[in-house]
């Protein structure tokens, strides 16, 4: 595709990073999107440093979305994946977007959609724990 | 590349091309100039009105109106019927459309509603896509002047019972008769998909106007016509010069009406055995999806006696549309879909919603559309990619397998 997307879109989108499903999973995720109907859904594992902070040790993806929802959740599991609880809360839709060199305008709402589904599995983790 | 996409656009044929090139190469001509030039143009111009005429059987060359495509056609007949009953008759316009029409029909009633305060309603389907005839008698009111229901809808492949719904509208017009009512009862059908294959004789399926597409069988795009009965009184909307009988400004683009003009009469020629060969490349299509990929739907009537020859649509179900495009797109593949992901307005497809499918369901929607050029091998390599995209699409999908949301 010559333009569509970015090449950081396509290559998240025909290589998805952490991809499936955590069994037994510490958080789960999931937002849809009421602008267009796509779904994603988010799994965590939660470590524990030495100094008892809490980091990202695992973290998967399921998506029903198109190209520009699949690459935000593939990306977004790269950039939080061995951060603190802390600083991955504070990964923004923004910044997730940048991380891909852009995106269309009109697929903007993409990025809301993993910055969400993250913030989502943090919080359904510090509700069980 | 392999192209599944005729119901957005088809290429000029060569023989489209050669006609028109003389147009815009040497005969360049104005046909409002007075000199020989514009005259050559003029005599030309009217002779493929002429010929256009012919070939939706209407023996009278003023009903045509060449313009700039069904879009133009389209809002020039609903805005101009619409308008000139209200402003000129005096009548408080009520208009019927289908739910499935064309976006330039759905949005010229819309914006008639919204700035002109006329009464709009939409027809429903059934699940197949279809108008039953006799809901016209139920939802057509003393004020109705205008009624479109399109041929054939351009996804799901339904062809609506023109002819049956010409019935109930002659009726209607009876009753008026004996009331003695003046309110005029214009039946407008967008032919747009339908031309390439099916009879369009304009006396035969009973329309008062009919629009088309140059670009949906091979013509040049930005050429189409509006078809209207002489006794069809409308408000021109493009004012300007005196062209098109006055009811449509603007210098004629005469080497794309002869170009659409020679499309029309290509396509005529070969109307039924374009249709068999075009028929049995999508069933052999339509059989293999629904052979070697689960959880899968085709849409619109399962009668192939009431479909449109070209068009497939499958919804793939727990899959988003644009996704499959992509990956279609990589191995060369064309062909488009109903998902709001792809629509530019973020909104899912309005026609699989008014067959009854969910927003989610019309999420996983693909179209493919065919030509009678298109090969089973073509579909072969198809084949070859389709189920393994699907599959592993899947694969990232929440939905579990099976599970139809």
């Amino acid at each position: 595709m010559t333009d569509l997307y970015s090449s950081k879109v396509m290559d998240h989108f025909n290589n998805p990073r952490n991809i499936g499903e955590i069994k037994n999973a510490d958080g789960v995720g999931e937002t849809g999107n009421p602008t267009c109907g796509d779904i994603m859904r988010l799994y965590l594992k939660v470590g524990k440093r030495k100094d008892s902070t809490e980091y990202i040790k695992d973290i998967k993806f399921q998506t029903f979305g198109c190209g520009a929802a699949v690459a935000t959740s593939s990306i977004v599991t790269e950039m939080v994946k061995g951060k603190t609880l802390n600083e991955a809360e504070k990964v923004s839709n923004q910044a997730i977007a940048e991380a891909l060199g852009g995106l269309p305008k009109i697929k903007l709402h993409c990025s809301n959609l993993a910055a969400n589904a993250l913030k989502a599995a943090i919080a359904n983790y510090r509700e069980n724990a | 590349m392999i192209y599944f996409d005729h119901a957005a656009t088809t290429p000029v044929s060569r023989p489209v091309l050669e006609k028109m090139m003389p147009y815009l190469k040497d005969k360049y001509g104005n046909p409002s100039s007075i000199y020989r030039l514009g005259r050559e143009a003029k005599q030309d111009l009217d002779q493929a009105r002429k010929e256009a005429a012919n070939l939706l059987g209407s023996k009278d060359s003023s009903e045509i109106i060449f313009t700039s495509g069904a879009s133009e056609s389209n809002n020039l007949a609903i805005k101009g019927v619409a308008l000139y009953c209200n402003k000129i008759l005096g009548v408080k316009p009520h208009l019927l459309v289908s739910r499935i029409e064309h976006r330039s029909v759905l949005d010229a009633a819309k914006y008639l509603a919204k700035y002109f305060d006329h009464e709009v309603d939409y027809l429903p389907v059934d699940q197949e896509g279809r108008i039953k005839p006799e809901s016209v008698r139920d939802y057509v009111k003393e004020n109705t002047v205008f009624l479109s229901i399109h041929h054939g809808n351009n996804e799901s492949g339904t062809l609506e019972p023109i002819k049956k719904i010409t019935e109930m509208i002659a009726e209607e017009k009876k009753r008026r008769k004996e009331r003695g009512s003046k309110v005029p009862l214009v039946f407008h059908s967008d032919a747009v998909q339908t031309f390439q294959y099916f009879d369009c004789d304009v006396d035969r399926l009973g329309v008062d106007m009919l629009s088309l597409s140059a670009h949906k069988f091979n013509g040049p795009k930005g050429a189409g016509l509006l078809y209207f009965r002489k006794n069809v009184s409308f408000l021109p909307q493009t004012q300007g010069g005196g062209q098109e009988n006055a009811q449509r400004a603007g210098t004629e683009n005469l080497a794309s009406i002869i170009g659409l003009v020679e499309a029309m009469k290509t396509a005529d020629q070969n109307k039924a055995g374009n249709e068999q060969i075009v028929s049995k490349l999508t069933d052999y299509l339509a059989e293999n999806i629904q052979k070697a990929i689960p959880d899968c739907a085709l849409i619109g009537p399962k009668d192939l006696q009431k479909r449109l020859p070209h068009i497939a649509t499958f919804l793939f179900f727990g899959l988003e549309g644009e996704s499959i495009l992509i990956k279609l797109d990589q191995v060369g593949i064309a062909a488009s879909s109903g998902s709001a992901c792809t629509s530019g307005s973020l909104e899912p497809s309005h026609v699989t919603k008014a067959l009854g499918y969910s927003d989610i369901d019309a999420h996983g929607s693909v179209r493919f559309s065919l030509s009678p050029t298109n090969t089973t091998e073509e579909i072969d390599y198809l084949m070859k990619h389709l189920p393994k995209i699907i599959a592993s699409l899947r694969k990232m999908s929440p939905f579990k397998e099976g599970e139809k949301k």
